[in-house]
């Protein structure tokens, strides 16, 4: 495990000068992953991970990004195409499985109007319109003009073989536009496919089991500081990173 | 409430903290009865396995009574005031592995299942009490427990049956009765079980029910070893024989135990100079497990035989013989136990009077005494097999 540790941390460093958003992102996972393998060590060595580790992924989560970007991911899910299908369809149901989704309402059949939380707790918006779409199977959509961000975004359903369920291909791409640009892609690009993944988990959970698992809010003992350091780290929490690194670590603390 | 929480290696204490509440709609809170101690608790007492954070809520055998349900659970499912049993696997009743049966590969129960996903390539289900890699759920060496998916997991408890003998349902003995079919055992077999600990006596007894002819334990402590022969088996003391291998290839007409069990895990113990370099790599954080015992099980098992690996491991481990398990056409199986399989029929055996599992318990004492018992019980002091924690008995007096 010390062994993949530093590997990581190498890996890390080359994604630094080369600048593309994957190896960024495999930092910061591997940075998390790391800085909470380091908190379980109470040894020199592990608060040496811990604190290597946290940092790791702070410098990756704030690096600038690039100025376009995609996404794209796949999940597998017992549960008819037309089921799914129907729930996603209707857009305000997004944000439900969506983390970073603060809200999506319908303008009218086709179009609907998206905010998202940038970092900082900034609101980004957008106005999608449905272009294409297909029962069952496709819906593809994209960003109208003045909106904050470029969207273009489709999913398709598909008969897994053998009855076992739902395929669904989820793909984005975005460019942001001037101005909002940067925080945008900032918090957009910690990992695009990751993010998907995480939240394409989510809808999983919520269409088969009802409900999405969560330990939040649960009751737990003293926590400890490092704990905080580890939650900054844990790239699948909704709060935004805020400037100050207190506030952020403490509200993080709060959360189980 | 009182809780038993992990405070950093080596140090657990009974601390006050919030009740649980209701954070799902299917989640219950059960007010606990009796909670035990675990042998994969051990693991977590040493250090051993990533992702655990101090004030974390440990355990997972518990059971009580039913106080609080959320909105999504039916009443003919479960309700206020039920008696139940709870498993430490989670698992959410609708997934591929849930219809599958295979309850503890549950979907959509680990809410942290990137970080399982991290090391493992998948996660498991959720557990309870068991590292932020598994799911981060508070446990139930507590006076309430919140549990999820309430509909699926938890059963309920006849009030004829008292907690000692329903108590160990939540895991240990499912979860020998689980290794023991694991390890495919036709009749006439010899089955070797490493490991004289709660898990294996319970190995044992459910492969003598599964039809095997032969059990050999093998372990070092001699309370234990005679617990061992208690249920029917033939023991080995591995400190007082040269080779545990070529012991038991002795004592099967040089052909070697048909089926193998390690119920022993990642904190395996032995001599010699590779035990020295398994247990300074796993200071270092280099090899996580210590596989002794998959070593031997490995090599003693007989040609085609089965090797059943309900001991936990969490991490990497070196030296295991590859060369051996291919070419002697071994099968190997692990898990952590499909409870809900098991919960029921087992249940049933005790209902019926045929099987009363309280034999294990050594200790009953009051929940303020745990940190003092996850030493005894690490160090196998006091002769003490299994900790039956009081969550509601005041004061620090042993039972
Ligand atoms: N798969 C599951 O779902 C599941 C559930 C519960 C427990 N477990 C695991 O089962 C294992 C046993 O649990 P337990 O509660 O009985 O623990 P325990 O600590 O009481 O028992 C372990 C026993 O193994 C013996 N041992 C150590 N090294 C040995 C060796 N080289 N050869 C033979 N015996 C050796 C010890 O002396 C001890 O008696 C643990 O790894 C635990 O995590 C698995
Ligand atoms: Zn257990
Ligand atoms: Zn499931």
């Amino acid at each position: 495990m010390a062994e993949n540790a530093r590997i990581r941390i190498t890996d890390a460093g080359r994604g630094r000068s080369r600048s593309m958003s994957p190896q960024r992102w495999g930092a910061l996972i591997g940075g998390g992953a790391l800085a909470i393998y380091g908190i379980t060590r109470r040894s020199p060595l592990g608060i040496a991970l811990a604190t290597g580790g946290g940092s790791v992924a702070l410098l990756a989560a704030t690096r600038k990004p690039s100025p376009e970007s995609s996404a794209s991911a796949t999940i597998l899910i017992n549960s008819t195409p037309q089921e799914v299908y129907q729930f996603w369809r209707d857009f305000e149901n997004l944000p439900r499985f969506m983390n970073r989704l603060e809200t999506v309402s319908k303008l009218n059949d086709r179009r609907s109007r998206w905010v998202a939380l940038g970092p900082g707790g900034k609101p980004i918006r957008w106005d999608a319109e449905i272009i294409n779409e297909r029962e069952n199977e496709h819906i593809s959509w994209h960003s109208l003009a003045d909106s904050d961000i470029q969207v273009d975004g489709r999913v398709d359903f598909r008969s897994a073989p053998a009855g076992r369920g739902t395929l669904i291909d989820v793909h984005i791409e975005y460019s942001p536009s001037l101005g909002t640009g940067n925080t945008l892609a900032n918090f957009l690009n910690k990992g695009a496919n990751f993010i998907m993944r995480q939240d394409l988990r989510r809808l999983e959970a919520m269409i088969e089991a009802g409900e999405i698992p969560t330990i939040e809010g649960q009751s737990h003992g003293r926590r400890d500081f490092l704990t905080g350091v580890m939650r900054v780290a844990d790239p699948t929490r909704p709060i935004p990173v805020r400037s100050n690194l207190k506030d952020t670590f403490a509200a993080r603390r709060r959360m189980a | 409430m009182k809780a038993v929480c992990y405070m950093g290696v080596e140090k657990m204490s009974v601390e006050t903290v919030p009740d649980p509440t209701i954070l799902n709609p299917r989640d219950a809170i059960v007010k606990i009865s009796s909670t035990c101690i675990c042998g994969s608790d051990l693991h977590l007492y040493d250090g051993f396995v990533p992702t655990m954070e101090q004030g974390d809520i440990m355990g997972h055998e518990f059971m009580g009574e039913v106080v609080e349900v959320g909105a999504g659970l039916k009443p003919d499912k479960l309700k206020i005031g039920d008696r139940v049993v709870v498993p430490f696997t989670i698992a959410c009743g609708n997934c591929f592995f849930c219809k599958k049966q295979l309850w503890s590969l549950c979907n959509n129960s680990n809410p942290n299942y990137w970080m399982a996903e991290e090391m493992m390539g998948f996660s498991p289900s959720g557990l309870f009490g068991y590292t932020h890699m598994m799911g981060g759920y508070a446990g139930g060496q507590a006076q309430y427990a919140r549990v999820p998916f309430a509909d699926v997991g938890p059963i309920k408890v006849p009030e004829g049956i008292p907690d000692e003998k329903a108590i160990f349902l939540s895991d240990i003995f499912p979860t020998g009765y689980f290794g023991a079919v694991m390890a495919d055992i036709e009749p006439g077999d010899t089955v070797a079980v490493w490991g004289c600990g709660p898990v294996a006596q319970f190995s044992i007894r459910s492969c003598f029910m599964l039809g095997a002819e032969r059990v050999i334990a093998i372990d070092r402590f001699d309370y234990r070893l005679r617990m061992a022969q208690a249920g029917g088996a033939e023991t080995i003391n591995y400190e007082e024989v040269d080779d545990v291998v070529q012991t038991l290839k002795d004592m099967t007409g040089n052909i070697g135990p048909d089926r193998c069990i390690d119920a022993v895990g990642m904190e395996a113990h032995d001599h010699g100079l590779m035990y020295m370099i398994d247990r300074a790599k796993q200071k270092a954080r280099i090899e996580l497990d210590r596989p002794v015992v998959l070593r031997q099980a490995i090599q003693a098992c007989r040609k085609g035989g089965t090797v059943s690996v309900p001991g936990v491991y969490a991490g990497f481990i070196d030296k295991v013989p590859m060369g051996a398990f291919m070419n002697k056409g071994l099968t190997m199986r692990a898990g952590q136990t499909h409870m809900m399989r098991y919960m029921k029929p087992l249940l049933d055996k005790v209902e019926k009077g045929e099987f009363d599992p309280s034999f294990v318990i050594s200790h009953r004492v009051p929940i303020d005494r745990a940190p003092e018992m996850y030493k005894i019980f690490r160090d196998k002091k006091e002769n003490c097999t299994k900790v039956v924690l009081d969550p509601w008995a005041d004061g620090a007096h042993a039972a």
